[in-house]
């Protein structure tokens, strides 16, 4: 990735100012999320609409963003680094956007819950465990983007491993519950969900990740199987 | 886009240093022309790509003072080019080329295209004929000029002047066409009308482009050869270079960040 300035410092500015808008889109993203897992400890339903609130600015953010890069490929031509960080901004904030979906999804999960009755106390452990490592995970993504930092990128790609694994086993115990007692059906199902939205953020940010590796050395590792474990 | 084909060689440079007098204008350029491939030079004023263009086809050999080191072979009969023994006319008869502002001769149109074929010794009305027509069609100028052949050359627009001289170098059947920044002088439209016809001219004959446009080096070449100070920085496929250049100086040339 080029640091340096171009000599036209209009570009550079149109540059800036891309990369500000992703960075505040991320944090966006990242309030929704925090305050998704919140909801789900503390079954405060009330954070459910300004989650759903966000969401909208996320939106208009994504659009924004995409219409700056269509502007600044149409008018600048960019190239190499300037080419790959703005083709790398255009898929991050779709994997951001998406994320603050899931982030919703999950808002709206708790609410049902909630509204329904309360929370199992046995379900909380381990879902809100694999939430803040994917959490955790769309915040190294999003300082791997500001910093262009691509061994944190590689940590967060590793990271979704865990996850992943970790969701495989959420279900196996929700399937034992179920069939143990067919009661607790309808709330293992929305945990169900709760855990796929969970893990869905961690694969977004993977994702993010991905582009920031693209867009600081130029390699697409997506579907290489790379960071997989043997 | 990948170019999926293994290239054949057209020419080669190796070693290739060039002197104005004292003034070492190329270092020791070893680059590849690939055959019916065009490749672009790029670099800023005074990098030498002029100088390592003109080399092809012996331009300088006009002036005193000016020395060559090293080869420029040129296959399929590994020619090299810059050797004293080799005969700078018949050179420019398997490399033609195109300069910057479009230079007719003060001649008709039609005389402009057979100038290269006279030059050759033909004389046959109905073969200079032919051959006038043919380069006129492969320049995409034909239908433009087709019922004013006698008219002066010089009566054209500027972008079909430079087309008329893309056919007055077509006409003797080059192998290498050789282009000093084509488009320079003309509006984005004859500009947009040359690409098109380099992208044609491609299917049959082997084209060496300057420009000082990135955005055409871009859009015309295959593979492109980025110079400065009179060295070959880097040299590779235009989408490789365009995307992931490997040298920092490239890619400080190619985003616009070198002053």
């Amino acid at each position: 990735m080029n640091e340096s300035a171009h000599l036209s410092s209009q570009f550079d500015e149109d540059l800036g100012h891309l990369r500000t808008h992703v960075l505040q889109m991320g944090g966006l993203v990242e309030t929704q999320v925090s305050a998704a897992i919140d909801a789900y400890t503390t079954g405060e339903v009330a954070s459910v609409k300004s989650i759903v609130d966000t969401d909208r600015k996320v939106n208009d953010l994504e659009i924004a963003i995409d219409d700056d890069c269509a502007h600044i490929i149409a008018r600048r031509q960019p190239t190499a680094s300037d080419l790959r960080l703005v083709l790398g901004i255009s898929k991050i904030v779709t994997d951001l956007e998406r994320a603050g979906d899931e982030a919703k999804k999950i808002a709206k999960g708790v609410r049902r819950i909630y509204e329904n009755g309360h929370m199992p106390a046995q379900y909380g452990v381990g879902v809100r465990h694999i939430a803040e490592a994917a959490l955790v995970m769309v915040r190294q993504a999003l300082d791997a983007f500001a910093r262009l930092d691509t061994k944190l990128a590689e940590a967060v790609i590793l990271a979704d491993n865990d996850v992943d694994t970790e969701f495989k086993s959420i279900m196996r115990q929700l399937i034992t519950h179920m069939m143990e007692d067919p009661r607790t059906i309808t709330t293992a199902i929305d945990i169900i969900w709760i855990a796929r939205a969970v893990e869905r953020i961690g694969d977004h940010a993977k994702n993010i990740a991905e582009h920031v590796i693209y867009v600081v050395e130029g390699r697409d590792i997506r579907h290489s199987g790379k960071g997989k474990k043997a | 886009m990948q170019i999926h084909d293994q290239p054949t060689l057209k020419a080669e440079a190796r070693n290739l240093n060039f002197y104005y007098g004292e003034a070492k204008a190329l270092k020791n350029i070893n680059m590849p022309i690939y055959d019916k491939k065009v490749t672009a030079l790029i670099g800023p004023s005074g990098c030498g790509k002029s100088t390592y263009l003109r080399s092809f086809n012996r331009m300088h050999d006009l002036y005193p003072g000016n020395r060559y080191e090293g080869e420029i072979r040129f296959f399929p009969d590994n020619t090299n080019l810059l050797s004293p023994e080799v005969d700078p006319i018949e050179v420019r008869m398997r490399i033609g080329m195109v300069f910057q502002k479009p230079n007719p001769f003060p001649k008709s149109i039609y005389e402009n295209v057979a100038y290269g074929l006279r030059v050759r010794g033909e004389n046959n009305r109905r073969v200079l004929d032919d051959k006038v027509e043919h380069a006129l069609r492969g320049a995409a100028i034909w239908d433009e000029v087709k019922d004013r052949l006698q008219e002066l050359a010089s009566n054209l627009s500027g972008g079909q002047q430079q087309r008329l001289c893309i056919a007055r170098a077509l006409a003797t059947d080059p192998e290498l066409l050789l282009f000093d920044e084509p488009t320079s002088a003309l509006d984005p439209i004859a500009t947009a009308a040359i690409e098109e016809l380099v992208h044609e001219l491609k299917k049959r004959v082997t084209i060496l482009i300057v420009t000082h446009n990135m955005q055409q080096a871009a859009r015309v070449s295959d593979y492109t050869a980025y110079m400065f100070l009179g060295e070959m920085i880097e040299f590779g496929k235009t989408d490789e270079i365009f995307i992931k250049p490997q040298d920092k100086r490239t890619e400080d040339y190619i985003t616009g960040r070198m002053g």
